[in-house]
């Protein structure tokens, strides 16, 4: 696979010091078909992870996608260019509600949510915790289902 | 007595929300069932695993839905109801999950071996569902005594009762079912465009900004739109609507706050029952009491 290079518009500063609006310079290194993780991630959500076209209809409607780093379209981007570290440096995954509104409207019927579930278990399988069970405010106001669908997504 | 209908609570309608547990339970006793909880019932899990590698989300719902499938052939009846939208979703996921994949079905009978296999006769419900098909909108509105006339509801389903597709209770673009209940029940139902729009759901345990900025969008539009209530059916949806109108107060000056209510506590009040042991306002942090006084 050829190098070649794509600009990307990230939407905050969390990736690679980038500024609000700031292009990005991105060079293609890897071939994502000989990627062990790429690999992982298709095993783990089911999902064609190449099948995407990039339309951009989940992220037009992904109500969170607000407050994400990168957009959902975005990492598949990532993904097919076999870029997997920057998807794990990345908050969007842990942003991700699992409402499955980009779901059920992907034209190629992509399960996005799943997609979103197994880059976080990549590290949840290494016995990561994003939330720590311990140290959890507001414990006594906290509806049971809050308490364990967060930690469901959020711990091993 | 009514006729016998199993019903799984859930967790979360043991503690928080009693309200909803008792509304519901009262409700369908007027129209003439009687809600028995499933014996022995287990948590569900709240979110459905996602991962295809995995069964461990599955097996907590497969037994729950063992459980129904013994207790269902005492009372004669296969039908298993549930009202929180998490606990529906997950009971009809893993339903619908085995009954595709039978390779995770062998896996998990395999596992519980004390228990007796997963037939997959289990007809999981939602009470909108349970409410629309088997007890039908004109039996119901054979029992409103104080019609909701003047009320202005916005309907909010949120995700779980309309996605993903395989288990949706209505359409996931436009849905109306809550709609034509809160019509039956003399509610003037207005066209909230947000209605299927996820409310931040488990990120209020760490994020919980994010979920007020949430509740300020979905509130303030509702306001918008002219409702006085937002009536719903998940208790994590109640909550981040309800609760979390406190941080989007501090963080935006121009919100105003709205009661939250669940359809039930509508249907009850309509029903007729007004006391605060099947109401329980006392569980909302935005009290509904004033708004809802005329009819009370």
């Amino acid at each position: 696979m050829g190098a070649c290079k794509v600009h990307i518009p990230i939407k905050s500063i969390s990736i690679q010091n980038l500024k609000v609006g700031e292009m990005m310079k991105y060079t293609i290194k890897k071939d994502p078909h000989k990627d062990e993780r790429v690999q992982e991630i298709i095993d783990i959500s089911g999902q064609n992870i190449f099948s995407c076209y990039q339309c951009g209809r989940c992220s037009s409607g992904c109500p969170m996608a607000e407050f994400m780093d990168i957009l959902p379209n975005q990492v598949f981007m990532f993904l097919q260019e076999g870029d997997v570290d920057t998807l794990l440096q990345a908050k969007t995954p842990w942003i991700c509600a699992a409402c499955f509104t980009c779901t059920v409207r992907c034209p190629v019927g992509l399960d996005l949510a799943a997609v979103m579930e197994a880059i976080r278990e990549l590290q949840l399988r290494k016995n990561y915790d994003y939330v720590d069970p311990y140290n959890v405010e507001e414990r006594d106001i906290l509806p049971p289902i809050a308490l364990v669908s967060n930690f469901r997504k959020f711990t091993p | 007595m009514g006729k016998k209908i199993m019903f799984y609570p859930g967790c979360t309608l043991k503690g928080v929300a009693k309200n909803l547990e008792d509304s519901t339970i009262e409700s369908a006793r007027i129209l003439g069932y009687d809600f028995v909880e499933l014996p022995n019932w287990t948590c569900c899990g709240a979110v459905y695993g996602l991962a295809q590698d995995s069964v461990k989300f599955t097996i907590a719902n497969v037994r729950n839905l063992i459980k129904a499938q013994q207790y269902g052939k005492e009372i004669g009846d296969n039908r298993l109801v549930a009202v929180c939208s998490m606990c529906y979703n997950n009971l009809r996921r893993a339903h619908i999950d085995v009954m595709k994949n039978r390779d995770k079905l062998h896996t998990l009978n395999i596992f519980m071996d004390e228990e007796p296999d997963y037939e997959g006769n289990i007809n999981v419900l939602h009470y909108l569902q349970f409410l629309k098909d088997d007890v039908g909108f004109d039996n119901i509105a054979k029992k409103v005594k104080t019609p909701l006339k003047g009320l202005k509801v916005a309907p909010y389903y949120g995700c779980l009762l309309l996605r993903p597709d395989e288990v949706a209770i209505d359409d996931r673009e436009d849905p109306h079912i809550m709609e034509n209940l809160l019509k039956t029940l003399g509610a003037e139902v207005v066209d909230y465009p947000l209605k299927n729009e996820c409310c931040g759901s488990y990120h209020t345990v760490d994020k919980r900004e994010y979920v007020a900025e949430r509740t300020y969008k979905l509130v303030s539009i509702a306001k918008e739109v002219g409702a006085d209530v937002i009536a719903t059916s998940c208790p994590l949806c109640f909550f981040n609507l309800d609760r979390r109108q406190e941080i989007a107060k501090q963080k935006h000056g121009d919100f105003e706050h709205m009661p939250i209510v669940y359809f039930t506590q509508l249907m009850a009040i309509a029903f007729g029952l007004k006391s605060e042991d099947v109401l329980h306002f006392d569980r909302h942090y935005i009290s509904p009491r004033e708004v809802l006084a005329p009819w009370l």
